[in-house]
């Protein structure tokens, strides 16, 4: 095949960042197109192509891809989870085909994956690089992961008290542009290191017993800004310190790890697996309970049941470490004003609590 | 003159306003429809408190609530702005201080507020569900040929309520249908309905909360006896309903605003000779295409805001001029 593939995959957070490095580096003779910006239009077009009733992740994965069709892409990357993420590849695929457009279309699933068949799929899309090359590109991306997660999650717990305001903003510009031109681990950690002290170094001004607010609950909604109408933005505004586990970091390597303890850490809430990332949910809330935080916000696109199946669990922990919790359904089309009146209600109230409790 | 402090609740269905003294007793109210024209009803509530206290009082502050709180508060230059939820609960603590759960319905949404000595520790939205709001039992009983302030006297009068699907506002009107066609008689049929309208609110909205007494209702449907008779079968509980039930939302925005203080006076009843616009414009700066509202006083611009970055300001620096 003459023709140059151009690869691409659709957004979740930053980390189209590690994704676009890593391509790059295994198919060099390629093009890698991140595709645009998430905004209103790119949801309006994956509404129109998907089933009314898909949980909103799949709109914006579809709406990701036809945008980068329509840009040029060729190659399609997508993969899968425990719940109805299982099937979106399938579908997403056989709808654009529908469209008429041609593509390749490439099913990364962790159950399927090892360094072998991942080798092979790398080179039937033209890498020129042997398994130990991709190997170490792909090794460099997990780690960028990482480092990207530590900075944003230093970034989350202190936005909201920044002396000058849009500090934090720009720095994080600044280290994501820096974070794409890494090629390899000594560049990497120089990054990370200069970028981290960058980040201490700014001024902030946080009161040792600020409010402290725990995000939990489906992993594309609480990673994707653009879905979760930037609720850490909006907290940070009323100087709260925010905090979320489920991270790429969490979903690759940690969880994987913790699975067999996460049910026995959830105590007497669970006995059976939830489902995705039910399970998760309940053990992070209840260990930011026990941590002291002042209240938890619970995200999920519309009509997610592992996280439905979560909330019945919830609520016990709410009442039994007397812990408010604030629940979100998003879907593509609540309106932003009503969001944002329950925040600033749920902060009333979480300001209230502390100012009767000191 | 005497001063005072003003608040104005701005709903989708009703907009109140009340102005109280410094015991946060109310001097005046005014009650009317929004008439999806929210700057042009709160004039009208502005004005009426004007002509009820004579122009005897001076504004001292002033807050603004409800969903249109944020256009509302810009044209009147409010001392503050809040949350619906946190207003009602302190316009119903100020009544009842000893109050542990306010359930609220009104005209689009419901709300639950649980409170603990005074403070609120919980509360809940409805957020995907139009059943249990007062615009169902309004178009219901348009559909019943009945005026929705005389359903809570027919619904009494009921001996056998009539069994409606609460679940969901679709599945209750397609069933409410069938059993008039079946030869339900009316008033059972609307105590059925203020029924699912209670049930749907504790399923749907009250879901995993502690509901402990004393329980206070307000908000429009409040009004409704029928309603105010379900919850009570339901919950076991006495549901009190203050004669001001209406107007906690406005009378919470005036006690944050005596509690916030006046920048000055800022407020003046002269806004209702003002002449107040709003015009939408698209950024178009990329493709999210941010409708941007501008807010204009007497034909200059005072406000605007829907902008997602700060190239929507720009958009409406030129809207200004043009």
């Amino acid at each position: 095949m003459s023709q140059t593939r151009v690869f691409s995959f659709p957004h979740v957070g930053n980390y189209c960042v590690v994704i676009e490095n890593m391509l790059r580096h295994i198919f060099k003779n390629h093009k890698i197109l991140v595709p645009p910006a998430i905004t209103k239009k790119t949801l309006e077009l994956g509404s129109k192509y998907s089933p009314d009733f898909v949980c909103v992740p799949f709109k914006y994965n579809l709406g990701n891809f036809i945008e980068a069709l329509e840009a040029g892409a060729n190659v399609l990357l997508q993969s899968g989870g425990g719940c109805r993420y299982g099937y979106y590849a399938e579908i997403q695929e056989q709808i654009l085909r529908d469209l008429g457009y041609e593509f390749d279309f490439i099913r990364l699933f962790a159950k399927d994956m090892n360094a072998r068949t991942l080798y092979r799929t790398a080179k039937r899309y033209g890498t020129n690089l042997s398994i130990l090359g991709v190997a170490y590109y792909v090794l460099l991306a997990t780690q960028m992961v990482r480092k990207l997660d530590l900075i944003e999650a230093y970034i989350r717990e202190n936005i909201g008290f920044e002396v000058v305001p849009g500090s934090f903003e720009r720095l994080h510009k600044a280290f994501l542009q820096s974070l794409k031109d890494v090629d390899n681990f000594r560049q990497l950690n120089v990054v990370y290191r200069d970028y981290l002290r960058k980040f201490k170094d700014l001024k902030v001004d946080k009161p040792q017993d600020c409010l402290k607010v725990g995000l939990v609950g489906e992993l594309y909604t609480l990673m994707e800004p653009f879905s979760n109408y930037f609720i850490e933005r909006e907290l940070a505004k009323n100087r709260i310190q925010v905090s979320r586990y489920i991270t790429a970091t969490f979903l690759l390597f940690d969880k994987p790890k913790l699975r067999p303890k996460i049910l026995a850490a959830a105590g007497k809430y669970l006995k059976y697996h939830l489902g995705a990332d039910g399970t998760d949910s309940v053990e992070r809330s209840m260990a930011l309970a026990e941590r002291g935080y002042d209240g938890l916000i619970h995200i999920k696109p519309f009509g997610c049941i592992p996280e439905i199946n979560a909330m019945p669990v919830l609520q016990n922990i709410s009442r039994d470490y007397k812990i408010p919790i604030l629940y979100f359904s998003f879907d593509s089309q609540t309106s932003e004003l009503g969001v944002k009146t329950r925040l600033e209600a749920f902060y009333d109230m979480l300001m209230m609590r502390k100012e009767v409790s000191t | 003159m005497k001063p005072g402090y003003l608040g104005i609740d701005t709903g989708s269905i009703s907009t109140k306003g009340v102005i109280i003294d410094e015991n946060n007793k109310i001097i005046a109210s005014e009650y009317l429809w929004t008439e999806g024209n929210p700057t042009a009803a709160a004039i009208r509530v502005i004005r009426a408190l004007y002509e009820k206290t004579g122009g005897e009082v001076e504004i001292k502050a002033s807050g603004a609530t409800g969903s249109a709180r944020r256009l509302i508060s810009a044209m009147m230059g409010a001392d503050i702005v809040k949350n619906e939820i946190t207003a009602h609960a302190i316009g119903t603590l100020s009544v009842y201080p000893d109050v542990r759960t306010i359930f609220e319905i009104g005209g689009q949404d419901s709300k639950i507020i649980i409170i603990d000595n005074g403070i609120v520790v919980d509360y809940a939205m409805n957020t995907l569900c139009a059943a249990g709001t007062g615009s169902f039992l309004s178009s219901q009983a348009k559909r019943l040929g009945v005026a929705v302030e005389d359903f809570g006297k027919i619904a009494l009068t009921s001996k056998n309520p009539t069994k409606i699907a609460a679940r969901c506002t679709v599945f209750a009107e397609s069933d409410l249908v069938h059993k008039a066609q079946a030869g339900h008689k009316k008033e059972d049929i609307i105590a059925g309905l203020c029924r699912a309208v209670a049930l749907n609110y504790l399923n749907n909205v009250g879901k995993g909360k502690s509901i402990r007494p004393p329980i206070v209702f307000q908000g429009g449907v409040s009004k409704n006896e029928g309603v105010v008779r379900a919850f009570e079968e339901i919950t076991q509980e006495r549901i009190l309903v203050a004669p001001d039930s209406h107007l906690m939302g406005a009378l919470g925005a005036a006690i944050l605003a005596k509690k916030q203080g006046g920048g000055g006076g800022k407020f003046s009843f002269d806004i209702c000779k003002a002449n107040f616009e709003t015009s939408g414009v698209e950024c178009s700066r990329c493709p999210n295409n941010c409708e941007i509202i501008c807010f204009f006083r007497d034909g200059k611009l005072i406000d605007a805001w829907g902008n997602r970055c700060a190239n929507g300001e720009v958009v409406a620096a030129a809207a200004k001029r043009s």
